[in-house]
């Protein structure tokens, strides 16, 4: 203490005019830094306030008391301007930085975003997690097969046209058995009923092939996916019902499902199944040829001979298989005019899905 | 099958009037939902006003004008009228159908004068589908040949009389019906017809009165002879003679035609209409021109010749294949008394026995083949006709003498409408019939028909059901029934007590489809209608999993895209040129039977595929791109197995800035990724000769291995740079690096992968240490790596390689590289003695394990 110099008490009318001054001094100061050296200077530990303060312990008790309230007030005063300020300059600040940094967020270079699956991917693992959710498996097989698997353990008589050179591509290889491109996703049935685990839902997704020419509705390298059902009791009713719940998971409650007779060699009985058109819904256009109805696929009870082929007592089990195509259903929905784009791969047809 | 309503008609009493459109529609969905499906209504008798028969006078020829001609004909009028047309099947003197200017025919296409090539057109000349009378497009409608433009016409022909008058055009509708390939019955008007009266519960039936027969039996003016009993079942022969050439009657004449056959005449038409009305070919000889006036069936003998009716000399009894190998093969055929060949079995008639106007009497063949002998024979001659079609999938084995019986009284009605004397039918059939084929009776359970179609059925309904299309059934005997309650166990029960009959199901001759129990369940179930069976949902007791493979693909995919990939399909059969292009010729799997050279083979890689995908693109000036594919690829395997299937991904980087690098990257993320375990895999750039498949196309020098496990691990597949010289193949060159990432997703699945056990994250500082030596070009960094990370231990967090410098400063043939370690503890901070330890014992390990110098 004693080393601090000796200060008087304010004379009367010294700490209105310092407030004064003060007042003048804090609204003349214009940016934050001068803010903080003048707020040291008016209030800091060496202001007039500070020695002011201390030179209060010498005073009177009655002094003390008039002076000291004198003196606090007048200081919340400089220091609530100070605040109100310092609020108005920081403002004035970040104005300042707010306009310097101002971006044209629509002038910007594009940098490479992430790429597309193929439509066919999309509609294929859509298709997946609807047979997922209704309780199948995912199930695979091999695209070059024996003529086994493809035809003849799927009851498809020696003769049948099918089995033509006109309608498969057969491989150059293979002197004993003839092996071929499979035709349809159906061998995949066969092998899980090999496998002999039993109850079976699974469903088979996959590439097959046919000797069709290319053109807008035909490729000969297509997708297809197969469902196969084998359980106790399984009817026609079952079949229906499941063909129902998938074609609403798929395309919404709007579309409707029925079975008409058809022939397939590996089910009996067997169906086409026809859904609610998605263009006209119903009331009949040209792509439904005015009937409200287009085909989607083949379905039907397996055939005994089929669950016979694969050592499966067609007494004791009985179950339904469908397929469709996958690219068929992605140009429906899509309504693509040609097929072929999706082997052509232009990024600008990729990358609309 | 082309189905006019009036035919049907004449077997079920239909109330469908052709002219009411909601009513033929509806006659339709009967037929959809029978499994008939109707692809196509015709509404006949509509657009006819202003169609006349004309007679052709005069062709000219048009100059300059190759297609089509000038006709002048005679329509009646004071001059005769000018004509432009491009049909060329006619003469002068036929008489054919004339659509005046200002006829709307059917589908409303107004005719109107025209001009072609400066010749004036005043109407046009019609074929039967433009007039709607019929199916055929081929040409114009003949009505009449009278060989001159002024001979005589025939009865009931006048130029000038409306067609409609003419043919006796009566409002039908004819259906187009296709029929799946095991209803032969359905290829016919009866049957077609005893589906929808079964369907409808309305009476049918088919009654063929026998025709009168007189004069001398048939034996004594013919033989039959079957020297092939296996191929062919049964032979008919009827002799009719005393046969005038009249037309047939307008009402024959326009069926055919609404079924899209031509008429020619009496006994041909007959032919023609008994097999579109009972499903049974038959095939009319002239009898004066069968030599020895017999009819035989035997196999051809090899490379046998014979003229058919369309005119195509063919090669009977040898098969020459498209790769030119000749095999010999049975074909049956027809031949006289003498052997001579005189027609293809099943399939088509020879030209020299043809009927004409000339024939007064006929021997008719009506017989049943065995299908697949027809089947290969129509199949190797390329020859489908509407016998060989009906004999492929099998007639009714019980209906030749009615076949020919209908055949003699159309006959008897030809004459008689044409004026002339009745023809005679010789008593007594040559008949030879050494194969029968026996009726077939089926099990039915009534139990079983409901637990396979979740009806329940009573045993009465199922043989109501059954009954009305032939399959006649009794309560089979010595079968325990159960007790009138039936097992309350059974499927399906249920509790009338019904279902435990069985039935003892005759098959009826004209179903050759039906073998098994099953067959008679869908025919119950076609009749219940399938819309009434209702439906039911099927829980999987299940819960339902994508599998890891799917899961994994999956993954991949996202991953992929997440780097900026899109995903491209390409076809799986190729070019066998692309995969020499793209670099090694590798053996491949070849197809037997390519459609084009240029996809013949199977495709052994990925590279060739979205290489091709990239050119597209460039082509259409969008260069810049990754492309990855997920898919099959196919080699052979030594012997005789299917080939080696494997499922790869392909990744092509050509982005702006895409190198090897890139494809080291994209590795890299897809390891981490994926799971792998990083430090497994291994970048082999020493690769043997000769180079594996996988690396096919790669840059010699910009390219590795990536194995998984260390030392000699599995290839996991390659990656780099596209090979300079196989982008210029593909005529992609110029355009910068592409880089490449192919990897073999089943050897990717079976990788190492990283422990999946948490570690802790230590709550200490890190210290960072950089370290940079100049390593020799000869040794790669990845040595230097783990060498670093081998001598750093437990305390290093990370490696991280920060800069690799060539330049000033380093000697040529070396280059600086800069590594960040990152050491940590999990108990406490590392002191600056322990990092100068750590960092001491690491330049020590490089410096005396590598070719390596620090860098100061």
């Amino acid at each position: 203490m004693s080393s601090m110099e000796h200060v008087a008490p304010p004379q009367p009318g010294e700490v209105g005019a310092f407030e004064t001054t003060a007042t003048e001094r804090v609204a003349s100061v214009d940016d934050l830094a001068s803010l903080d050296a003048l707020v040291a200077e008016l209030t800091g530990k060496r202001s007039p306030f500070a020695l002011w303060k201390r030179s209060l312990g010498g005073l009177a008790h009655g002094d003390r008391r008039a002076i000291g309230q004198e003196l606090n007030e007048a200081l919340a005063r400089v220091e609530a301007l100070v605040e109100s300020r310092r609020a108005l300059l920081a403002a004035a600040a970040r104005e300042v930085l707010v306009v310097a940094d101002r971006l044209d967020l629509t002038d910007v270079v594009a940098t490479p975003g992430a790429g597309h699956l193929h439509l066919v991917t999309q509609v294929r693992e859509e298709l997946e997690d609807v047979f997922v959710g209704m309780g199948y498996e995912i199930a695979d097989g091999p695209e070059a097969e024996t003529e086994w698997y493809n035809f003849t353990a799927l009851n498809v008589p020696r003769d049948h046209p099918a089995r033509s050179m006109q309608d498969s591509f057969y491989l150059a290889t293979g002197d004993r058995e003839s092996y071929l491109l499979r035709t349809q996703t159906s061998p995949v049935q066969v092998r899980l009923l090999e496998r002999g685990t039993l109850p079976l839902y699974a469903i088979a997704p996959g590439r097959v092939y046919r000797r069709d020419t290319a053109d807008a509705r035909h490729l000969p390298v297509f997708h297809q996916i197969e469902g196969i059902v084998v359980d106790r009791d399984v009817t026609f009713g079952d079949l229906a019902g499941t063909v129902e719940t998938f074609v609403t998971a798929i395309f919404g409650t709007g579309i409707a499902t029925r079975l008409r007779p058809a022939y397939f060699p590996f089910t009996e009985p067997s169906a086409e199944f026809e859904i609610t058109c998605t263009i006209c819904t119903g009331s009949g256009c040209r792509t439904c040829g005015q009937t409200g109805w287009i085909e989607l696929g083949g379905c039907g009870l397996i055939h005994p001979a089929v669950l016979e082929a694969s050592g499966v007592d067609p007494e004791r089990w009985s179950g339904f298989a469908f397929g469709f195509g996958i690219d068929r259903l992605a140009i429906m929905r899509h309504e693509i005019d040609d097929i072929r784009s999706f082997v052509e791969n232009d990024v600008r047809f990729l990358t609309q899905f | 099958m082309r189905v006019p309503l009036s035919w049907l008609q004449e077997f079920v009493p239909l109330a469908t009037a052709p002219r009411d459109r909601e009513a033929v529609r509806d006659l339709g969905r009967v037929l959809d939902s029978l499994g008939l499906v109707v692809e196509g209504v015709e509404h006949v008798g509509d657009g006819l006003d202003e169609v006349v028969l004309a007679r052709v006078i005069e062709i000219r020829a048009i100059k300059g004008a190759e297609r089509i001609r000038q006709v002048l004909v005679d329509a009646g009028g004071l001059e005769p009228a000018e004509i432009v047309c491009g049909a060329t099947n006619f003469a002068v003197g036929d008489v054919v159908p004339l659509a005046k200017v200002g006829a709307e025919l059917p589908g409303g296409f107004v005719i109107g004068r025209r001009t072609l090539r400066g010749v004036v057109s005043d109407g046009m000349l019609c074929s039967a589908r433009e007039i709607g009378v019929g199916g055929d497009e081929s040409g114009l409608l003949v009505l009449a040949s009278t060989g001159a433009p002024d001979g005589p016409l025939p009865a009931g022909v006048e130029v000038g009389m409306p067609l409609a008058e003419h043919l006796g055009i009566v409002p039908d509708a004819v259906f187009d019906v296709a029929v799946e390939p095991n209803r032969p019955d359905c290829l016919c008007v009866t049957g077609i017809a005893r589906d929808v009266a079964a369907r409808l519960k309305l009476p049918f039936a088919v009654e063929v009165p026998a025709v009168a027969t007189s004069g001398t039996p048939a034996s004594r003016f013919a033989s039959v002879v079957i020297d092939a009993p296996e191929a062919c079942h049964h032979l008919l022969a009827r002799v009719v003679t005393g046969i005038a050439a009249v037309p047939s009657p307008p009402e024959v004449a326009r069926r055919l035609l609404l079924a899209g056959m031509r008429p020619i005449g009496a006994v041909v038409d007959a032919s023609n209409y008994v097999m579109l009305e009972l499903g049974q070919p038959s095939h009319p000889y002239d009898l004066e021109r069968l030599g020895g006036h017999g009819l035989g069936v035997r196999y051809a003998r090899p490379g046998e010749r014979l003229v058919t009716l369309d005119g195509v000399d063919r090669v009977l009894g040898r098969y020459t294949d498209a790769q030119g190998r000749t095999t010999d093969v049975e074909d049956l055929v027809i031949c006289d008394a003498h052997g001579a060949p005189i027609g293809v079995a099943g399939v088509m008639g020879g030209a020299a026995t043809e009927i004409d106007a000339s024939t007064t009497s006929v021997v008719l063949e009506v017989a049943e083949f065995a299908p697949v002998v027809v089947a290969r024979t129509a199949k190797r001659q390329g020859v489908r006709s509407e016998a060989s079609v009906r004999f492929e999938r099998g007639v009714d084995p019980e209906g030749l003498a009615r076949a020919a019986d209908r055949f003699c009284a159309l006959l008897v009605a030809a004459a008689a409408h044409g004026g002339a004397q009745a023809p005679v039918v010789a008593p007594g059939d040559l008949d030879a019939h050494p194969v029968t084929t026996p009726r077939r009776y089926l099990r039915v359970r009534v139990g079983r028909v409901n637990a396979l179609l979740g009806t329940t059925l009573g045993a009465d309904e199922v043989e109501a059901l059954l009954a009305p299309i032939g399959f006649l059934s009794r309560r089979a005997e010595g079968v325990p029934r159960g007790d009138e309650q039936g097992d309350a166990t059974s499927p399906g029960q249920d509790g009338t007590g019904q279902q435990d009959v069985v039935l003892d199901v005759e098959v009826p001759s004209f179903r050759p489809d039906a073998e098994r129990e099953v067959d008679v369940v869908e025919e119950v179930a076609r009749h219940v209608g399938y819309e009434r069976i209702a439906a039911t949902p099927r829980r999987s007791p299940f819960v339902g999993t994508l599998g890891a493979r799917t899961a994994n693909r999956r993954r991949l995919r996202r991953v992929l895209t997440g780097l900026g990939a899109h995903e491209a399909w390409t076809s799986s059969i190729v070019d066998p040129s692309l995969l020499g292009r793209a670099g090694v010729p590798h053996p491949v799997v070849a197809l037997a039977n390519p459609m084009v050279h240029e996809e013949s083979v199977l495709r052994a890689h990925l590279l060739p595929g979205l290489l091709g995908a990239l050119r597209h693109n460039v082509a259409h000036r969008n260069p810049a791109l990754r492309l990855f594919e997920i898919g099959r690829v196919f080699v052979p395997v030594e012997g005789d197995g299917l080939p080696c299937e494997s499922e790869h991904v392909g990744v092509l980087l050509a982005r702006d800035g895409d190198d090897a690098a890139s494809a080291v990257h994209v590795l890299g993320v897809v390891a981490e990724q994926m799971g792998l375990d990083r430090e497994a895999l291994a970048l082999d750039q020493a690769m043997a000769a000769p180079e594996p498949l996988v690396a096919l196309g790669t840059h010699p020098s910009r390219r590795a291995l990536v194995r998984a496990g260390a030392g000699a691990g599995g290839v996991l597949g390659a990656l780099g740079e596209v090979d300079p010289r196989v982008l210029e193949e593909f005529g992609i060159a110029g355009r910068g690096r592409v880089g490449w990432l192919v990897l073999d997703l089943g050897a990717l699945d079976e990788a190492p992968t990283r422990d999946r056990r948490a570690r802790p994250v230590s709550r200490f500082p890190s210290s960072d240490v950089d370290l940079s030596f100049v390593l020799d070009d000869a040794t790669p960094a990845a040595a230097l790596e783990s060498t670093l990370r081998a001598s750093a231990g437990e305390l290093c967090e990370s490696v991280r390689l920060l800069e690799s410098y060539r330049g000033p400063g380093i000697q040529s043939g070396g280059r600086s590289l800069t590594y960040r370690l990152r050491f940590c503890a999990l108990d406490r901070t590392l002191t600056d003695a322990d990092v100068a330890g750590l960092r001491a014992a690491c330049i020590a390990a490089v410096v005396a394990e590598l070719p390596a110098t620090l860098r100061g």
